[in-house]
């Protein structure tokens, strides 16, 4: 059984704080208290990021600790990779989902696999930041959801916020993991507001966690990041039709929390997952087999999946068609009323 | 078709006003001036040359007799192969001044960043031979711990390495130790991405790097004409705003003096220098290869003339820095160590099927202790047969 994230000491109603501030709080208390990590990407320094996470870091640290580089992301996480062999904790940003390709040869070739190929003599404690998905009108190239990659290779961590307070909380795990944890930042989450105090304490808990976000009885949503917002709405309005749908929080794709998602399924007997990548080779389809694999007698329907269309992100003008809205996620649910043989 | 009433309009009417003057573009001059950082035109060479009489001579039989170990190095690991002991050997036969120059030119705190061919040098720095084999036996990827001896993995994927020297060099000095990185790539690993993007960062970050070059003339089988148009590898180096330098790979003085040099200009916080050394690869790529489909025997014992054993071997004796007692010495010590490398390498490794989950990460997850259980019942059924 998982809690919340968030422990409330202040009794003042805290400040609304954006995700962004709190990933941004989350880097500048890391750098504060070990003097290992250090922040590097294209624009980090005196712009703070394009989304401005890490805003005013360079003041604070300077320019060794908070590097703009050249731009050029194989040569960014490349020579993470060295600076982590000499004991730093780099944590690069990686500007955009689409922009990681060219470096995906580091991370898969090395990044993933250096501790494994030496045997655990040198481990690779670093952050890849990756800004992702779509809903934020990007053009080409500036809404992938590229999840899937990531988890397709052993020894990388994934996880993905959905909250403020997840943000704060997962980026210090992260900071603090031995191993190489991909960090993807949901891009239209980054403004969503929470009242939440980078003065009080936020739960720090182990990556590989998932919570359950909202209690139920007749179904579960299975999601994460972006789409969380999404299926706490759908829950909401699921009420009227008498759906007391469960909504579970991922968190972490890898490791993956088969507990508290099989718990939840075996509780509810129906399960729906929710994301925005394609739905074909997409994380969905191995979370469904998982679900099925564990909970198969306790299922009343088969796992559905609600996924981005298998297509290119479209563009901006069209990418409401095709990110799982609400509606989507609604009728999703009224077709786990499945009787054998319809 | 209904014709247009619009009136075409001048963009700027400029009758009567005074003859347009194009803005000139603000002042533009040249970021560094290149000259200094150009190669010269003809590969650098001590041997046979005056230059030779201002040898050390105790550097001198110390790469000689390294040179004479790594000829034999090279011919046992080659026989290694034919005898199924080692799945491939990418042979640095011809190379070895290379090979030896780059691992002696290196202080024991700074780091070696070798490619898949550099085996050698990981060895005459100080691995372990059998070690240093455990990747291409298939034992294990690396198997070393590259804090041991400061040999980064050796580098399979081309170029990826060069990344991780700068890295390391740059994060050395972000905490004031004065450690150099040397890094080596081969000339099919030039036309990389990463090589472009390892050189680019370490001029930017004046990192203390130097990229060793051996242009061996071929990848696998594609010669250096159909790989750059540039004048040689090392005029690449202007573009990124480094020295670049040109050393006849196969005189072991010429090279250790020119990494020498670039060691020392790192080290002293003068940044990152690139190396070309022009040499050949007397051996096909590795025993797999076969180098009779590209390219003619003539060229080949050209090369074997130029050998780079013999030229140092050569010069020694004759300036009286060598004499045939050492000579038979550096020929029986490497004997002694290619007898105790068969040996050794003819005793099967021992393997732990377990060890397939123990370095993924640094605490198992739940799904690999799952697969872990798997394999254990398997094992356990296996013993019991």
């Amino acid at each position: 059984m998982t809690t919340a994230a968030t422990t409330v000491v202040d009794a003042k109603p805290a400040k609304p704080a954006t995700m962004a501030q709190a990933l941004g709080r989350a880097l500048r208390d890391a750098m504060a208290e070990d003097p290992t990590v250090h922040v590097m990407g294209e624009d980090v320094g005196a712009l703070g990021g394009v989304f401005r996470v890490t805003d005013g870091l360079v003041k604070e640290f300077g320019e060794d600790r908070v590097t703009d580089t050249p731009l050029a992301e194989a040569g960014i996480l490349g020579t993470a990779v060295g600076m982590a062999m000499y004991g730093l904790r780099p944590v690069v940003e990686m500007q955009f989902d689409a922009f990681a390709y060219p470096a995906f040869e580091q991370l898969i070739s090395h990044v993933a696999r250096m501790r494994n190929r030496t045997r655990g003599a040198m481990p690779m404690p670093m952050v890849i930041r990756v800004p992702y998905g779509g809903g934020i009108g990007g053009v080409e190239h500036h809404s992938d959801s590229s999840e899937a990659y990531y988890m397709a290779t052993p020894g990388l961590h994934v996880v993905t916020p959905a909250t403020v307070e997840d943000a704060y909380g997962l980026m210090r795990a992260a900071i603090a993991s031995d191993d190489p944890v991909v960090f993807l930042e949901p891009k239209r989450l980054y403004w969503s507001k929470a009242a939440w105090s980078p003065e009080a304490p936020t739960a720090v808990e182990p990556i590989g966690r998932a919570v359950v976000r909202r209690s139920g009885r007749s179904a579960t949503l299975i999601t994460y990041g972006p789409s969380l917002p999404v299926c706490m709405e759908a829950a909401e309005a699921a009420e009227a039709e008498g759906w007391d749908l469960e909504v579970v929080d991922l968190r972490s794709l890898v490791p993956f929390d088969d507990e508290t998602v099989a718990a939840s399924v075996r509780r509810t007997g129906r399960a729906v997952v929710v994301h925005e990548s394609t739905g074909f080779g997409g994380p969905g389809g191995e979370i469904a087999a998982r679900v099925t694999e564990r909970c198969f007698h306790h299922l009343e329907a088969p796992v559905l999946r609600v996924a981005g269309f298998d297509i290119p992100y479209p563009p901006p003008m069209l990418e409401r068609h095709h990110l799982p809205g609400v509606d989507r996620v609604l009728d999703a649910v009224a077709r786990l009323q499945w009787e054998a043989g319809s | 078709m209904k014709k247009s009433t619009m009136t075409v309009r001048p963009v700027q009417d400029l009758s009567g006003a005074a003859a347009y003057r194009p803005t000139p573009p603000p002042a533009w001059k040249p970021r560094t001036d290149p000259a200094p950082l150009l190669p010269d035109s003809e590969p650098h060479r001590v041997l046979g040359t005056d230059a030779a009489a201002r040898l050390d001579a105790g550097l001198m039989r110390r790469l000689y007799a390294e040179l004479v170990r790594g000829r034999r190095y090279n011919a046992q690991a080659t026989a290694l192969t034919k005898q199924g002991r080692l799945a491939v050997y990418p042979s640095s036969t011809g190379q070895e001044a290379c090979e030896v120059a780059a691992a002696l030119v290196l202080e024991e705190r700074d780091w070696l960043f070798p490619s898949y061919r550099d085996t050698l040098a990981a060895v005459v720095r100080g691995l372990d031979p059998v070690q240093a084999l455990t990747l291409l036996r298939g034992d294990w990827h690396t198997g070393y711990d590259p804090r041991e001896h400061r040999i980064a993995p050796l580098c399979t994927p081309l170029a990826t390495q060069l990344p991780h020297a700068v890295g390391l060099a740059h994060a050395a000095r972000l905490k004031g130790d004065d450690v150099v990185a040397l890094a080596m790539v081969g000339d099919g690993g030039t036309s990389e991405g990463d090589f472009h993007e390892a050189l680019n960062f370490a001029a930017v970050w004046k990192a203390p790097v130097v990229f060793l070059v051996q242009n061996n003339g071929f990848a696998i089988s594609v010669p250096l004409a159909k790989q750059t148009a540039a004048p040689s590898l090392a005029h690449k180096a202007v573009g990124y705003g480094m020295p670049g330098r040109l050393v006849d790979g196969n005189d072991a003085a010429a090279v250790h003096e020119v990494l020498a040099e670039a060691v020392e200009r790192a080290r002293r916080g003068g940044g990152p220098t690139l190396v070309e050394a022009v040499t050949y690869r007397i051996e096909a790529h590795t025993n797999a290869d076969d180098a009779t489909r590209y390219r003619g025997d003539a060229e080949v014992e050209a090369w074997r003339a130029h050998d780079p054993v013999q030229l140092l071997e050569r010069e020694l004796l004759e300036r009286g820095m060598l004499d045939e007692d050492g000579v038979r010495e550096a020929r029986e010590a490497a004997e002694t160590m290619a007898a105790r490398l068969r040996d050794r390498m003819n005793a099967d490794p021992v393997l732990d099927p377990m060890d397939l989950f123990a370095h993924v990460y640094a605490e198992k997850t739940a799904q690999l202790r799952e697969q872990e259980a798997l394999l254990r019942a398997e094992l356990d059924a296996e013993d019991e047969r």
